[in-house]
């Protein structure tokens, strides 16, 4: 097994009952990576994460972190990640020092250096000035980051962060990024959850969870090329007219509305005109037609749709 | 094993914390324990007092007059009204103006002074059993002190001159609580019932709570280990139960006057004991809840026999056999024995062996159970 990657996992699966959370997912993280585990809810984000981290066991599959089987060489597997759950999970009546304190004392930090470390911490994390606090009292970003100085308390190789910006501003958020990115470029690897997909464009590798399978594992470039079909922008009158005619057509895989302006996914090979003509016939007005790039948002829910056509025509079959 | 004491010590103080800084918890802790004292110091031991008292003499004698005395100078009735018939006596028993009532036929004093029966009625509302049984009982003893009197009297009257022995003096029966102060009985009790509640309810809460609040999950994830864990979390909770002993102890001697008499750190040692047992039960408790709602209900479940079974307010010579038996299935039983023969007998050690022994059996099966079955798990 090669110790140069930070994660592996083989087909990894997870029942609860009869119900399958994850479905034999495999995937590596090299060294210093940062890996984007994108999904909708109930995707089995939570689930891979905590198996990874020996909190749950896998009902099949395996997985290693730097080298340590996660079922079997669990002490040392403790000794090497940092996990940020995604419900906040610090103690509120405890101060921002005493939580890394508390954190510190558990890892082993070596007594005479855990003054210098927390302070380290708390200048990573912004926190100066606000060490005497009570988390309770601290705002959403700030909790944030000082569960991340908590996670990292022991320098750990190997971090997991599930949705650790949910229900935190966009410049906080950015904020939030910098310091994963700070930790990724001294070596790090990182595995962060998120639903948002600008900050997936962070990550140097993301894996796609639907129905808990891993539909999509690649760059953010790669996956945008990969994208099956065309995009359109669409500006015109009658929008909503527009959406139900567009919908209609057999070469359109699918159609989102952005406010007035109309998100079209046609299959392979549809050109401009074909779209002009088809809404001018119908005497709809057009202001902008428009061939964009798909986002990773478009990505994904072309992914999705592709997924569940599969899923309904299995249950025909 | 350093780093294994470390991190016990780790838990320890913020466990600590979590004490010190949770308004609910310190309630529970401080305010719990002194105002049950004062609950039952008042309400119930005070009630046995001045239990109104509804009176019928329809003798007019001097008999009869000196056996109303004899009732209403006891501290146990107060002679609030006066009746004219049975049946306004049962009326006001009914409106519950008074809790018992004497009714003395117009026949009473004439059969007494001609060496009959007197026969007098008397009535006890038994709806609070607490009053019921001490009026009885005082009624019981007047009547029957009484009796000896005029016993005493006639023979002397008949001039044979000879001098029965008396019967048996029913205060005996009192030996330890000659006052039938009923905080004699009750302030040992809840000694043990205040270890109980405590050590069980805020160890099983103090665990379930970092599972609810999803902080267990992060705990998961360091090295700390499942007794280190578990450890830490109940010694605060050991030293909070022992402040707790001392307190009740103390204000049950300066406020309510009952003094240990025993040996206060044979006291302590078996407390101890008792308390393993019980923090266990609470560990294991939290083993098997996913919310602080379930663990309540759980540890109510063996909270509520505690207080019934194990003869904490009512004696459990009193009890069906059934409910009898079943005490000895709860270890508080035992520790009630032993809290009560210290704090009002002054027993030792080996007056108290065969309470002692079932007691430490149990505590220590269940301790070493709860640290065994105790995983940091979600
Ligand atoms: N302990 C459990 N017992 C039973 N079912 C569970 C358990 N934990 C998770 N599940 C189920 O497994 C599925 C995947 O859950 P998971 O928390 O991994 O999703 P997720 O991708 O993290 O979703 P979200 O974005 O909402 O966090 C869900 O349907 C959830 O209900
Ligand atoms: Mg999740």
């Amino acid at each position: 097994m090669s110790s140069e990657k930070s994660v592996q996992a083989t087909q990894l699966t997870r029942k609860f009952g009869d119900f399958i959370a994850v479905d034999q997912i495999s995937f590596d993280i090299p060294k210093g990576e940062i890996f984007g585990l994108l999904g909708p809810n109930g995707a089995g984000k939570t689930t891979t994460i905590r198996m990874l981290c020996g909190i749950l066991t896998p009902s099949s599959g395996a997985a290693s972190i730097l080298g340590f089987d996660v079922s079997k060489q669990t002490e040392e597997v403790k000794q090497r990640i940092g996990y940020m759950s995604q419900k906040f999970s610090l103690y509120n009546d405890l101060s921002v020092s005493e939580n890394l304190n508390f954190y510190a004392n558990l890892y082993g930090i070596p007594r005479e250096k855990v003054k210098s470390r927390i302070a380290e911490l708390i200048e990573i994390a912004g926190l100066q000035g606000h060490e005497k606090q009570l988390t309770r009292n601290l705002s959403g970003a700030w909790r944030q980051r000082l569960a991340l100085a908590c996670a990292i308390v022991h320098e750990p190789p190997m971090i997991f962060l599930d949705e650790p910006t949910a229900g935190v501003d966009p410049v906080s958020r950015r904020e939030f990024w910098e310091m994963i990115y700070t930790m990724a470029g001294r070596g790090v690897s990182v595995l962060a959850t998120t639903h948002y997909m600008d900050e997936a464009e962070f990550c140097n590798v993301i894996g796609m969870m639907y129905r808990s399978r891993l539909i999509a594992l690649n760059d953010p470039d790669s996956l945008k090329d990969e994208m099956r079909g065309v995009l359109f922008e669409v500006d015109c009158h009658e929008p909503g007219r527009a959406e139900k005619i567009l919908r209609d057509l057999p070469t359109v895989q699918d159609v989102v509305a952005h406010g007035v302006i109309l998100r079209v996914l046609m299959t392979d090979k549809t050109k401009k005109v074909f779209l002009e003509k088809v809404l001018t016939e119908n005497e709809i007005v057009i202001d902008r037609i428009e061939r964009v790039l798909p986002t990773l948002e478009d990505v994904f829910v072309s992914l999705v749709d592709q997924e569940n056509r599969l899923h309904v025509r299995a249950e025909i079959d | 094993m350093r780093q294994s004491f470390r991190r016990m010590m780790t838990i320890v103080r913020k466990e600590w914390l979590h004490i010190i800084r949770d308004p609910r918890t310190l309630a529970l802790v401080i305010v719990l324990p002194v105002m049950m004292l004062f609950l039952l110091g008042y309400a119930v031991a005070n009630d046995v007092k001045d239990i109104p008292l509804a009176v019928a003499d329809l003798s007019h004698t001097d008999t009869s007059r000196t056996l109303v005395d004899k009732l209403t100078v006891s501290e146990f009735f107060m002679y609030t009204h006066a009746a004219q018939s049975e049946n306004e006596i049962l009326a006001m028993m009914d409106a519950g103006i008074v809790k018992a009532g004497l009714y003395i036929p117009e026949s009473f004093g004439r059969d007494v002074s001609t060496g009959g029966v007197g026969t007098i009625q008397f009535y006890i509302d038994g709806s609070n059993p607490t009053i019921a049984q001490t009026a009885q009982l005082a009624a019981e003893t007047i009547s029957q002190s009484m009796s000896q009197e005029i016993l005493i009297k006639r023979l002397e009257r008949s001039g044979t001159g000879m001098q029965l022995g008396l019967p048996v003096d029913v205060r005996m029966r009192y030996l330890y609580n000659p006052d039938m102060k009923r905080m004699n009985f009750m302030i040992p009790g809840l000694v043990a019932i205040i270890l109980q509640v405590q050590t069980l309810l805020l160890t099983a809460f103090a665990i379930v709570r970092e599972r609810e609040q999803g902080t267990l999950e992060q705990l998961i994830v360091t090295p700390v280990r499942s007794w280190e864990l578990m450890l830490g979390k109940i010694l605060p909770f050991v030293v909070v139960a022992f402040v707790n002993v001392v307190m009740t102890v103390a204000v049950g001697a300066i406020w309510f006057g009952v003094d240990v008499v025993g040996s206060s750190a044979l006291l302590a040692g078996l407390s101890l004991i008792f308390l393993l047992g019980s923090l266990g039960l609470g560990v294991l408790i939290s083993n098997i809840s996913k919310t602080q709602m379930q663990a309540m209900y759980l540890a109510s479940f063996i909270m509520m026999p505690s207080f019934i079974l194990a003869g904490l307010l009512f004696p459990r010579e009193n009890m069906p056999w059934l409910a009898y038996y079943a005490g000895y299935f709860l270890p508080v039983t035992y520790f009630l024995e032993i809290v009560r023969g210290i704090i009002l007998k002054g027993a030792d050690f080996f007056t108290l062996w065969v309470w002692i022994w079932p007691m430490a059996v149990f505590s220590i099966v269940v301790f070493f159970a709860s640290v065994l079955l105790f995983h940091k798990r979600l």
